[in-house]
């Protein structure tokens, strides 16, 4: 019998199509007003920061607050450079999806500023496990773009030999760990490679990024764990784009405060961000690794921000949520705000954006030509059909070599 | 050469392994301090240090996640999972993760490293404490799947496992390790020391892997098996009388063809033995690549003598597992069809 009192509860998205979205009940703290305690600090002076959202650029775009990474101009510009070419690359292979170039595709789309600012504050020698949306991280490493597409259309110069779906890249000589498809298995590795850097007493440590909905996974759980048991030199980061594909984020977030939150459970310095702030996410990253550098473990990153286009190429966003939901988005567009941020200061003008946007497109144009030089997944040519039967093993066995000569290659 | 049981033989592995090579670490859910629940890793992180071989949260996931990351960094994992029924919680690392590394990253990174995992029943362990999941392994590729049956061989196969450089499920069958068993319930235990396979020399040697041993030689029919039941196929051959060939596989994935195809094109007779339910199980993969290998050469129909497709039973424990007797008549089958 019923007691009145317990009620079935299942979360709905603050938003349906249709709806007008307001997004004044978020409440966020605003840029500058975050308290910025010393890398070696205990978890527990981080509470209010787990809790808050730290900030630097204003609704003026200035920089302001204990925050500021002040950044020259020229690392302003290039993580402005590398987000640009980030959204053009992402249309662009959107396009040639739609064209029926590739198989499938996955935008970063509002997201840039996540994988660039944090690749451009971390080492170049840091190991990265990120999940399938951070391709922002191989843009500001300098990973040639003719092997990303080439990675993309599974052609003979796939450096993975057409293995994998586009986008799951891989690139061992920039330290970017094999993307997989399985949600979430990234934190426990990324946390047993900060281990072995450790034990090895190296500078190294590890970085790795998954979505607001795989924290509901348990290889969220087991990836804290280990950080947290071990001291492990490594930062996690949970990038909140209030969607896992059709889910909103309070279905894998339930009632606690922010995703941020969960990580002062597990005694993990822990700090929500404004992921659309470029500065934001640089000063946190950079503050979260030297934390890690001194041996002062893990951090747990929440970066807010908002999946602006679908999950892929696969989804349709109006099913779920208004189409107008991003444009209302009180943290705005990461590009915009850098790029408002250094025009602010002088350093950068319309003009130049609009040339530097026009560099960028004619590199991705050329770039796919030249990709499109060494084959494509439905014309060919791919990489050799024998080599479906390698790196199975080290050597393959006899199973391999018999069924190779069963396939006649 | 000292007489080991299996657990010391498997302790002298990992002490030769972290001896020669810095790069080799052990953890797992007491494995540490306490040196294990069946003490294979006793003694280790007293010689070795905290950081070398050490206790882990009890979260098989975490475990074989963390073995990956390791491994990626060029660290030789030997990770345990303290039974092999509660390796499942670590299946999306190992078959979605451990077993492609090498192949989705083209060789990039590779993910070499052991999970060790006490295995098989005979020992009263109820549900959890008896299974025998191999097959859910063999049929992974990218996986090597080893089962040793004896002291020698635990130690070998361990150290080939380690040097693969690719990743290896060990699964240890825990009703040997303090001495052989004949598969007659309630059998008084026998020592390893009157064993000429519980001879352990005490330094650096390996048995190869994906090579199998026919440890008695026969002409009536031949029996494969792996990990407990050899020993309860050796019995069962002398109880009978029947001139049983007996194949200790020793290598699941990849299994050594040759030797079985040799033996049966010999007797045109099997039995292919597991713990293990029957649907699905390995034995089912052995009869179809006989049945494909040595056609012509088989004059009965193949044996598959396994558990029963049920949960692993405690009360009735000795109907489940293929004992001595359930071998002898299996073999008694194929000889006389």
């Amino acid at each position: 019998m019923s007691n009145g009192q317990t009620r079935f509860h299942v979360p709905t998205p603050p938003y349906r199509p249709g709806d007008e979205p307001d997004f004044a009940h978020l409440d966020l703290q605003k840029a500058g007003e975050a308290l910025r305690p010393d890398p070696a600090a205990s978890w527990q002076e981080t509470q209010d920061l787990a809790t808050g959202l730290v900030g630097v650029l204003d609704h003026n775009h200035q920089a302001v607050g204990a925050w500021n990474p002040e950044l020259s101009p020229e690392v302003l510009r290039e993580g402005l450079s590398h987000m640009v070419l980030t959204r053009i690359y992402d249309e662009r292979m959107l396009k040639l999806q739609r064209q029926g170039k590739m198989s499938f595709y996955m935008k970063s789309t509002g997201e840039e500023a996540v994988a660039v600012a944090a690749a451009m504050a971390l080492k170049p020698t840091d190991m990265v496990f990120p999940s399938y949306r951070q391709q922002g991280i191989l843009f500001a490493r300098g990973r040639n773009i003719v092997d990303m597409m080439c990675h993309c259309i599974s052609n003979s110069r796939d450096n993975l030999k057409g293995r994998q779906l586009p986008v799951h890249y891989t690139w061992a000589e920039g330290n970017f760990f094999t993307i997989s498809g399985n949600l979430g298995t990234q934190f426990p590795q990324a946390a047993g490679y900060a281990m072995a850097c450790a034990y090895k007493g190296e500078d190294q440590i590890a970085a790795s990024w998954i979505g607001d909905g795989t924290t509901a996974e348990g290889d969220f759980h087991a990836g804290l764990t280990l950080a947290s048991t071990y001291r492990a030199p490594v930062i996690f980061n949970v990038v909140n784009n209030q969607w896992a594909i059709s889910s909103n984020q309070n279905i894998a977030r339930g009632d606690a405060p922010t995703f941020a939150a969960k990580g002062l459970g597990y005694g993990l310095a822990s700090i929500r961000a404004d992921g659309n702030d470029f500065l934001a996410v640089y000063a946190a990253t950079q503050w979260a690794a030297e934390r890690a550098r001194q041996g002062k473990g893990a951090t747990l990153l929440e970066l807010f921000t908002y999946r602006a286009d679908a999950h892929s190429t696969s989804d349709d966003p109006t099913k779920y949520r208004p189409k107008t939901e991003f444009d209302r988005w009180p943290l705005g567009d990461p590009i915009e705000r850098l790029k408002q941020h250094l025009i602010g200061k002088g350093e950068w003008d319309e003009t130049r954006h609009a040339k530097l946007e026009e560099q960028m497109t004619a590199l991705v144009v050329k770039s796919y030509k030249e990709a499109e030089s060494h084959g494509t997944l439905h014309e060919g040519p791919l990489s050799p059909t024998e080599s479906i039967f390698e790196d199975v093993y080290a050597k393959p066995d006899w199973r391999l070599r018999r069924q190779r000569q069963d396939l006649g290659v | 050469m000292p007489a080991m049981n299996i657990i010391q033989a498997l302790n002298s592995a990992m002490d030769v392994l972290l001896e020669r090579d810095p790069d080799v670490v052990v953890f797992g859910e007491d494995a540490g301090y306490f040196g294990g629940v069946f003490k294979a890793t006793d003694k280790l992180q007293e010689k070795y240090g905290l950081d070398r071989v050490f206790d882990t949260p009890i979260n098989e996931a975490a475990i074989a996640g963390m073995s990956v990351g390791m491994a990626a960094k060029g660290l030789k994992p030997i990770a345990e999972i303290q039974f092999s029924d509660y390796i499942f919680p670590a299946i999306d690392q190992i078959v979605s993760e451990m077993s492609r590394i090498r192949y989705r990253s083209a060789g990039q990174f590779t993910s070499g490293c052991v999970v060790r995992s006490p295995w098989g029943g005979g020992i009263r362990g109820g549900q959890t404490h008896s299974m025998s999941p191999e097959a859910f392994f063999t049929h992974v590729p990218g996986l090597q799947v080893v089962v040793p049956s004896n002291p020698y061989d635990a130690k070998g196969l361990l150290i080939s496992a380690l040097e693969s450089g690719d990743p290896v499920i060990f699964f240890e069958p825990k009703r040997i390790y303090n001495g052989p068993f004949d598969g007659v319930p309630d059998t008084p235990l026998k020592s390893w020391a009157k064993h000429a396979k519980g001879e352990v020399p005490e330094g650096h040697y390996t048995v190869e892997l994906g090579k199998a041993e026919v440890v008695r030689e026969g002409e009536a029919c031949t029996v494969i098996a792996y990990g407990t039941l050899v020993h309860v196929a050796q019995a069962a051959a002398e109880a009978s009388g029947i001139d049983a060939e007996i194949i200790d596989l020793k290598t699941l994935v990849p299994y050594d063809v040759e030797t079985i195809a040799k033996s049966v094109n010999k007797t045109g007779r099997v039995v292919v033995a597991q713990e293990a339910p029957r649907t699905s199980g390995f034995a089912a993969e052995l009869a179809a690549q006989i049945q494909e290998e040595c056609f012509y050469a088989l004059e009965a129909p193949i044996f598959r003598l396994t558990g029963w497709d049920i949960p692993y039973p405690h009360a009735h424990e000795w109907a489940y597992f293929p004992t001595r007797d359930r071998f002898a008549r299996a073999m008694k089958t194929v000889t006389e069809a």
